[in-house]
């Protein structure tokens, strides 16, 4: 994600704009007539997956669904970067998902096609980055944003690639968690060079009433030892009706999903709930960067 | 006599001196320049050597004198070496290593989930940055890894 300047991330956004009312089925779209997009999973990720199958769709594109990839014998004890030689001659396009960092680099100098990132081991996930992005500057703006982010900083990778993508357009950011996961001290010195305001702190009723945005994450019970430990920030680092009674008006919540309780399903209906928009501006965003990536827009 | 003691090795004739390198890394030296058991040239060290500015190691490569680029490798693990070129036994050129801005197939990214590390056919890549405070840095070009120590145990 470090990799893109603003004017890129800007230009993809005002794309999946663009392509908005096709992801909503009101206009038809034959961007990706005649292409196949081949899908190589090789962890299951059901949700990336299904909106990428969704995006080729609204396009008019064909999906190659290589199913789940260790079990297919194709690929039995085959390295990925004969794998991608290989599906470079059957495919226009190759979104790619593998558990190991830096795949994705890797399969980009053998494909003969273009490479979409759709996740590599525990670093990046830059098409959720450019959902996030999508979803703040549809929902808020990007520019100058107040946010918090909450939850498990230090693990989450998606909310590490935001705050660098948000580095860009200048943001005050409030890191909420738990002391056992607080943001890695690297990216806050980091992010500090680069300009950013941040704080830190583990309470959401003292953020709430500050931020326009509060991006929510999960915390993980793996990430805990000791249960009861586990229980104690679950229930400190929650989102309830309560909570969103000192919230600015205009606040908006966004959440990667699934969730599990950090956020109480009362607030669904209320308007800070964005997270279900957050689903479907997937669709739009996973259409832009599949059309400029494959070159049906310039 | 005199100067046996001062070479603490044989005068060579022809070939290449790596001197004042950091004492202890005269193996490392070795392996970064990919040199091993199958190396034609003689080669001869010395480790722990008392030099002026302390303790150093010293290799001498007989014979054969290296490509820059693999000698530059050398300021990865030992950044105040000297190249010191010998023809008719009279040092003829004398260069201080100066540290590359990549590295291909040196050292092993410490990520172990990185796809480097795994059955593909690739070579380690890395982006070299040098800074004031924390010195040499590795920039693993797959996974974005920062390697900042312990760059000499994860020779290849
Ligand atoms: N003919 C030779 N055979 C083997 N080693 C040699 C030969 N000539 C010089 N050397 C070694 O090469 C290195 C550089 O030699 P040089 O005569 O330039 O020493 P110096 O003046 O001490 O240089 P520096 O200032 O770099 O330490 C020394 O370690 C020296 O022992
Ligand atoms: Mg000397
Ligand atoms: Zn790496």
């Amino acid at each position: 994600m470090k990799d893109f300047s603003r004017e890129e991330i800007d230009y993809v956004l005002d794309t999946a704009e663009k392509l908005e009312p096709v992801a909503r089925g009101e206009e038809r779209s034959k961007l990706l007539d005649g292409k196949i997009i081949a899908l190589l999973f090789f962890e299951p990720s059901t949700r990336t997956r299904l909106s990428f199958e969704a995006a080729v769709q609204r396009l008019g594109g064909k999906i190659l669904n290589l199913g789940s990839v260790e079990a297919s014998s194709v690929m039995k004890g085959e390295n990925l970067a004969d794998t991608i030689r290989v599906i470079s001659n059957y495919a226009d396009l190759i979104v790619l998902r593998h558990p190991l960092d830096g795949s994705a680099r890797m399969a980009a100098e053998f494909a003969g096609v273009p490479i979409i990132n759709g996740g590599d081991g525990s670093v990046n996930h830059p098409t959720q980055t450019f959902l996030d992005l999508y979803t703040i500057r549809r929902e808020s703006h990007l520019e100058g944003l107040k946010i918090a982010l909450a939850g498990d900083l230090k693990y989450g990778r998606t909310v590490h690639s935001l705050c660098y993508a948000l580095s860009l357009y200048g943001a005050e950011m409030t890191f909420v968690s738990p002391p056992e996961l607080r943001m890695p001290l690297e990216i806050v010195r980091d992010l500090q060079k680069r300009g950013l305001s941040i704080k830190e702190t583990d309470s959401l009723e003292k953020t709430i009433g500050d931020v326009e945005v509060l991006y929510m994450t999960r915390v993980q019970r793996e990430r805990f030892p000791d249960p009861e430990e586990y229980e104690k920030v679950k229930n400190r680092l929650k989102v309830t009706g309560d909570l969103l009674r000192s919230a600015d008006p205009n606040l908006k919540i966004l959440h990667p999903l699934p969730r599990v309780n950090e956020i109480s399903p009362e607030v669904d209906s209320t308007q800070y709930a964005s997270y279900f928009e957050q689903a479907f501006y997937g669709i739009p965003t996973r259409m832009a960067l599949l059309a400029l990536a494959i070159g049906v827009i310039e | 006599m005199k100067e046996k003691r001062n070479l603490k090795v044989e005068a060579i004739e022809k070939g290449t001196v790596i001197d004042h390198i950091k004492s202890g890394q005269a193996l490392n030296v070795l392996r970064i320049l990919g040199i091993s058991s199958d190396f034609r040239a003689t080669i001869s060290f010395v480790m722990n050597a008392p030099g002026a500015r302390g303790k150093k190691d010293v290799v001498k490569i007989e014979g054969k004198e290296l490509s820059v680029e693999e000698l530059n490798r050398i300021a990865l693990i030992s950044p105040k070496a000297t190249i010191n070129i010998i023809r008719d036994f009279e040092v003829v050129q004398k260069n201080n290593v100066v540290l590359p801005s990549y590295v291909e197939g040196v050292v092993r990214c410490t990520n172990s989930n990185c796809i480097s590390n795994s059955n593909e056919p690739i070579k380690s890549k890395f982006s070299v940055i040098q800074s004031e405070e924390e010195g040499v840095t590795l920039h693993c070009l797959y996974c974005e890894h920062l390697i900042s120590e312990n760059i000499a145990e994860n020779l290849l």
